[in-house]
């Protein structure tokens, strides 16, 4: 039975890893805006140009 | 490199801004440009290197035709600077904007690129849906002022005005529902996990301990669940007791606290394991209603007052140079300068200049008036044509405009979160449970049962309204979305129920069945021939008013330009000038028809050579679609109409409104607000549909006030209803959809009470085991708000 007592304390261990997982997220204002990052993540970024590479 | 073509050709856009290229054309690169402002926009993008803009969305950009330069000196004075930005050192600054341009995602990419624009911009970051833009920037290399210079330079000028000034922070999903709702999903989830073996009925029972302890931590898991989720019910079922009032979150908090009360019992006295799942299960749908419900709002913001209408700061004269003020610091006696389109912010009296002022903004009167040097204008006009100067008579604060619309908050409705058909019902539902649970107790004590206490929490617990509270928020809030997408933006979910009940439209004339921007001219009198056509032309060309340069408008774009010879405009009177030897009168009937008796300002005769030939009338142009929309109505609801405007268009109301609709005009602002009063002293639910602020006092009083808006962003008085002036014909829908929805939520309580009544028959018995509370209560939720989604869903396709 103490194979439980284990389990029991990895379970809770990982349940309370993913609840402050979720107060970080919060904090960090991830659910302020929830639709912008769903366009924002489909633009390229644009390969150097020639110009670019010059200057650099 | 560029070329101006004069040629008409057709289907020719704009390469930035999609518009078509009538008046002007503008070859660049290859690329047509409508004006200067969309070619501009596209060098500086191609210099930033951002010419992928023109890559992510088909002629993204914002058209410079309708806009007119604006000042932004302000923006150095040191108070506004310090409202606006949000967060300041020596250094960085940042500021949040409202661009109401944002509408597709190269806008998004074209503001958070801006940095490529202007190196002293460090980054910048959009709110798609809120259509803020937040700015950090270096504020040595470059100033607030340059900034929105900046961004008013590619197409995107923020909307500055005092209203944002005051209140800095605008409203946000609160974090604390966020935190209160992910904890009791957690909660949830966990507990239902350590009770499966429960659920199951595995014989773990058998080492003692262990049971122990799994019930333990589902204690430990649930408190905060129960205290901190729940704290919102908790909080407004007090409020409610302390108005003697029952709402809704009554009986919930009841039910929460029995339910923990109960569990926590149970496992201390190992008795049995609670139902603790119950609990968190409960709290986390109930949740999950009110977070949905609040997403639904804060797009756009009813509570406007005149502050957001004010620019934000005006040119104060100050020995004899101008300065920019902003418009609190005026006080009286001050000199100031209004120019052509600005909006006079405070009662003063003209001083220099010719004032022409247009009320329709504060009264509805549709017709400039003219004002000359010792007369008052009022707070709320626009001057039209050239710069004039003023002098302060009242403060801000103190003058007519201001004081009109403090007049007409009446005192805010005491805020509710609550549909009122939940909280009429939940005025039944919490009586009757109690007196259900009593008269269980008593038949149970009266049989000499024991278990008096487990049945009375068992009924408590069973009956606890959780599907009921989630019917009315996601039946209306479904509505409000669907509704959004017809361009009709609903303030709350209140007012959807409130428009079920509604039986009298009142409607305001000008904007609201009329066009706002189209006037119909047309010219009444002995023929004119084309050279005489041409002579008008001419001389209207000349002048600066407004009817003048409708007119001028209606003859013809350019016509040959012919010499006048003693060109005189006369104030008040209208002009005249001799052409060919002819003199031509173009004014007003109190000049040129001695006889008249009655003078309407929508009418300007022509004399020619000392003799009347004619005169050219403007009337509004009503709405297309009026006829059906009015008849549609007419068959369900009375019909008011309520206009600022004189009788001149009255035959013709007449004829559109049903017969015995109340039709009166000249009606000032009070006047309509009376009106609605009236009506609704006659036991009338009334629904008032206007425009301009001239209509604020009755759209506030109404039991629905509807704001038709040109443009959704900006200018439209406080409101329930916001609708897009191109949607006006959906009026007579929005007025169905809302009584389909009243439906919608009765048939889903029915529902609700089903799944009630079986549960409470189980519990009153005796046989409520937790797992059967614990399946029971989420199928309800589940059920009654698929139902409900579905339902909305159905009705908003068919509409």
């Amino acid at each position: 039975m103490s194979v439980l007592i284990i389990l029991l304390i990895v379970s809770l261990i990982v349940a309370l890893g993913f609840l402050f997982a979720f107060l970080w997220s919060v904090r960090s204002g991830q659910y302020e805006d929830d639709y912008t990052p769903s366009v924002r993540m489909l633009f390229d970024n644009k390969p150097k140009t020639n110009k670019e590479i010059d200057n650099n | 490199m560029q070329t101006i073509i004069n040629e008409q050709k057709k289907d020719l856009h704009c390469f930035h801004c999609g518009e078509e290229c009538d008046d002007e054309r503008i070859n660049f690169e290859d690329k047509l440009f409508c004006c200067q402002g969309c070619k501009t926009v596209y060098q500086i993008l191609e210099e930033g290197d951002l010419c992928d803009y023109y890559e992510l969305e088909k002629m993204p950009g914002i058209s410079f035709k309708n806009t007119t330069s604006k000042r932004f000196e302000y923006l150095d004075n040191e108070t506004v600077k310090e409202q606006l930005l949000s967060f300041q050192d020596e250094e960085v600054g940042i500021v949040s904007f409202y661009l109401p341009q944002i509408h597709c995602s190269a806008c998004l990419w074209l503001l958070e690129n801006l940095f490529k624009i202007n190196p002293s911009i460090k980054s910048s970051r959009v709110d798609f849906l809120k259509k803020e833009v937040r700015i950090n920037f270096n504020l040595k290399e470059i100033s607030l002022k340059e900034l929105v210079e900046l961004l008013t330079k590619i197409g995107y000028e923020p909307s500055i005005n005092l209203d944002q000034l005051d209140k800095k922070s605008p409203k946000k999903l609160s974090r604390r529902l966020v935190y209160q709702i992910g904890l009791a999903g957690f909660a949830f989830g966990n507990i239902m996990l350590l009770s499966l073996p429960e659920y199951f009925g595995l014989d773990i029972q058998s080492s003692e301990q262990f049971s122990e302890w799994f019930n333990w931590i589902n204690i430990l898991i649930a408190t905060p669940v129960a205290f901190y989720s729940g704290s919102d019910y908790f909080k407004s079922a007090w409020r409610s007791l302390a108005q003697k009032r029952l709402n809704i979150d009554v009986p919930i908090a009841l039910g929460v606290i029995v339910l923990y009360a109960r569990s926590v019992y149970e496992i201390v006295s190992k008795t049995g394991v609670g139902y603790l799942d119950s609990l968190c299960g409960l709290l986390f749908f109930l949740l999950l209603g009110r977070i949905f419900q609040e997403k639904i709002y804060h797009r756009l913001s009813f509570e406007r007052d005149y502050r957001s209408y004010f620019p934000v700061s005006i040119s104060k004269i100050e020995n004899e140079v101008e300065i920019s003020t902003p418009i609190q610091e005026i006080k009286k006696g001050d000199k100031i300068v209004v120019r052509n389109g600005e909006l006079i912010p405070v009662d003063s009296i003209l001083i220099k200049g010719k004032g022409n002022i247009d009320n329709s903004f504060a009264t509805g009167e549709s017709k400039p008036i003219a004002k000359q040097s010792g007369d008052k204008v009022y707070a709320g006009g626009r001057q039209i044509g050239e710069a004039i100067t003023l002098e302060v008579i009242h403060a801000l604060n103190q003058s007519k405009l201001t004081q009109l619309w403090e007049d007409y908050e009446y005192e805010s409705e005491e805020f509710s979160n609550f549909s009122k058909i939940t909280d009429n019902l939940s005025q039944y539902f919490t009586p009757i449970i109690l007196l259900i649970t009593l008269a269980a107790s008593l038949i149970h004590f009266w049989l000499g049962h024991n278990n008096v206490f487990e049945i009375a929490s068992a009924i408590l617990i069973v009956a606890c309204p959780c599907a009921l509270a989630l019917s009315a928020p996601f039946t209306f809030g479904h509505a409000l979305r669907w509704l959004g997408k017809e361009e009709c933006f609903v303030k709350s979910t209140q007012v959807i129920e409130e428009l079920a009940n509604i039986n009298h439209i009142v409607f305001d004339k000008t904007g609201t069945l009329t066009y706002s921007d189209q006037e119909k001219i047309h010219y009444e009198g002995k023929k004119l021939n084309e050279e005489e056509i041409i002579a008008i032309w001419n001389l209207t060309n000349q002048s600066n008013h407004p009817l003048s340069r409708k007119i001028k408008e209606s003859l013809g774009k350019s016509l040959a330009p012919l010499e006048i010879e003693n060109f005189r405009e006369l104030e008040g009177k209208g002009l005249e000038g001799t052409i060919n030897n002819r003199l031509f009168r173009i004014g007003s009937a109190k000049w040129l028809k001695k006889d008249a008796k009655e003078f309407n300002s929508s009418e300007v005769y022509i004399e020619i050579a000392s003799a009347l030939v004619g005169h050219f009338s403007f009337e509004s142009q009503f709405r297309k679609g009026l006829g059906t929309l009015i008849q549609d109505l007419s068959q369900h609801y009375r019909l008011s109409l309520l206009s600022g405007d004189n009788q001149s268009q009255e035959f013709i109301l007449k004829e559109k409104f049903p017969e015995g609709s109340l039709i009166l005009f000249n009606q000032a602002p009070q006047d309509k607000l009376n009106v609605i009063s009236k009506l609704q002293s006659e036991k009338n639910k009334v629904m008032m549909v206007g425009d301009g602020l001239n209509d604020a006092g009755a759209l506030k009083k109404a039991n629905v006030g509807v704001s038709i808006a040109e443009n959704i962003n900006s200018f439209s008085p406080a409101s329930d209803i916001i609708l897009n002036a191109n949607q006006f014909n959906f009026l007579p829908q929005l007025m169905k959809f809302s009584l389909s929805c009243k439906r919608i939520v009765i048939v889903s309580f029915i529902i609700s009470f089903l799944y009630n009544i079986i549960g409470i028959s189980f519990a009153v018995q005796g046989l409520l085991s937790p797992v059967f509370a614990a399946i029971l209560m989420p199928v309800s939720s589940i059920t009654v708000v698929s139902f409900v989604s579905l339902a909305v869903w159905i009705k908003a396709k068919t509409l």
